[in-house]
């Protein structure tokens, strides 16, 4: 038993897993603001990004990493809330491609902001939990407490946010006003509030991938520290269809593991290769992704 | 009671509404009929804050109800059923009546008890999804959700469109004991201006965004003018 735990195929899957629920996370949020308000958020890691930098860093001296992840979280609401009312706003019902540009603009300047303030050194953010693989009679086995943490809190949140929207008064008015607008209105629903708390729960989401990716010994906290999760975030949400949350976390692990097994059978290089093979096979095949179901409907 | 007063709607150089007066009693159900095009839906959507008049103005009782949002409308207890009835086809039928009585006064549990029991074909489907309903029980699905809102207007835009005759007169039968039963105040929109014309107390015509007539139902029905030209009711 000993021997298979500590096995190359299950040491890939567990690393590949612990990467997935991040791609998963990203993925989710990416899911959160495209349900709500129709936008492709392309500035969702940098947002993330600068919401971990403002959260971590402005009382890093004072404050142990509980309260600074807390902090973040909230800064990352903040972030997401002043974005929608602020910039995004004026974008809906205009052209797909408008708030496309303006997101891929607003991710340009977080980077560069958040490198003239903060440099683009990485800083290591000290937290409570090793980064040492454990060991099962002098072998490594691919779990640390520090991914085990990654993973748990992952779960937590999309336990959380799918408790939220399935089972919640404010859930269920998130939902109706990302599907019908007007009729929301008719009922009561104040649409253009929950349009900016779609934005709000979507940039705290990504935020808790930030400061996890952030929180990583081999990473550190740094301004590019989500371009590449990004990609591997919207490469899941493209697979596992944008309509659906249950599909992006699902598709975000499973491209989390498989591209595991890319780089450790084939080559590291082969990585990124690989994810957008699958994403443009699978727009081929299914362009409203794997997870979507393809709801008739009757007018 | 919901007067309008002198109301006129355009949409860019089409002008929809042209001055259109008329009150809606509390407790009394108003028809408002004519052909497509009319401006009965824009008059509904007007109402219901969706639109904004060019000039005119619309009161709930003492309360203006132009340049007010929708969903504070609703809020006041305006129920609007739109065209096409606006049922969330993607929720069951119990999380679009949940949605709608989000702004009720009573518990959720009584409000849906209340519901399944004046229509129990609803209790019986409440896990399903709304695109699985028939298009009867869709009807009956948007009254529903707005009535558990407990709203003292109600708002009904062509709510037989594309029912069976015989669904079609069930639905006005319910409309009728609701508005006794309750004392709303319904606005009915028809196309079907005989059946509406048979609960209504009061009816208004309009005919390319005026109105042309507005009595007692009764009247109405008795003036043959008035049938064969705006209503196309020919016996």
């Amino acid at each position: 038993m000993d021997a298979f735990l500590t096995s190359r195929i299950i040491t890939d899957i567990l690393e590949g897993l612990t990467n997935g629920m991040i791609y998963g996370l990203v993925a989710l949020s990416l899911v959160l603001i495209w349900r709500s308000t129709g936008v492709l958020n392309f500035a969702q890691g940098a947002m993330a990004m600068f919401s971990t930098y403002l959260g971590m860093i402005i009382f890093a001296h004072d404050l142990s990493y509980w309260p600074l992840v807390a902090i973040a979280v909230f800064m990352g609401f903040a972030l997401g809330g002043t974005t929608e009312r602020v910039l995004v706003r004026h974008l809906y019902g205009k052209p797909e491609i408008n708030p496309i540009v303006v997101m891929v603009g607003f991710l340009i300047v977080l980077e560069a902001v958040a490198a003239a303030i903060w440099s683009s050194t990485p800083r290591g953010i000290p937290n409570p939990f090793s980064p040492i693989d454990w060991q099962l009679q002098g072998k490594p086995i691919a779990l640390s407490a520090f991914s085990v943490y990654e993973i748990v809190t992952a779960l937590v949140v999309m336990t959380a946010v799918a408790v939220l929207f399935r089972f919640t008064k404010l859930g269920l008015q998130l939902r109706a006003a990302a599907l019908a607008p007007e009729v929301s209105r008719l009922l009561g629903v104040r649409v253009s509030r929950m349009l900016t708390l779609g934005w709000i729960l979507s940039t705290g989401v990504g935020t808790i991938a930030a400061v996890l990716v952030a929180s990583n010994f081999f990473t550190g906290l740094n301004p590019q520290l989500m371009d590449s999760i990004f990609a591997f975030g919207f490469i899941a949400a493209a697979i596992g269809g944008l309509d659906s949350p249950v599909g992006a976390v699902v598709a975000g692990v499973i491209l989390g593991i498989g591209l595991q097994f890319v780089g450790d059978f084939i080559n590291s290089n082969a990585i990124i290769l690989t994810a957008l093979i699958i994403l443009i096979v699978s727009l081929m095949v299914r362009p409203s992704g794997v997870f979507t179901r393809n709801t008739a409907r009757r007018v | 009671m919901i007067d309008v007063d002198e109301l006129s709607v355009s949409y860019g150089a089409v002008q929809a509404l042209r001055g259109v007066s008329f009150q809606a009693e509390t407790g009394k159900i108003t028809a408002v009929l004519g052909a497509n095009g009319a401006g009965k839906t824009t008059l509904l959507r007007t109402i219901s804050g969706l639109k904004q008049p060019t000039s005119g103005t619309i009161h709930f009782d003492e309360t203006p109800l132009t340049k007010t949002k929708p969903e504070n409308i609703a809020r006041l207890g305006v129920g609007h059923v739109p065209e096409g009835r606006g049922v969330i086809s993607e929720f069951t039928v119990e999380e679009n009546l949940r949605l709608g009585a989000m702004t009720a006064k009573v518990a959720l549990a009584k409000g849906l008890a209340e519901q399944y029991e004046l229509f129990p074909v609803l209790g019986e489907r409440r896990k399903q999804h709304a695109a699985k309903l028939s298009g009867g029980e869709r009807q009956m699905l948007a009254m529903s959700r707005a009535l558990i809102a407990q709203p003292s207007v109600l708002l009904l835009d062509e709510p037989s469109l594309g029912l069976a005759p015989l669904v079609t007169a069930q639905l006005m039968h319910t409309i009728r004991d609701l508005c006794n039963s309750k004392s709303l105040t319904v606005i009915l929109v028809e196309q079907n201006a005989s059946s509406a014309l048979r609960i209504a107390d009061h009816a208004v015509i309009l005919y390319l965004g005026r109105v042309v007539a507005n009595d007692t139902a009764a009247t109405v029905v008795a003036d043959e003018n008035l049938r064969q030209y705006y209503l196309g009711v020919v016996e």
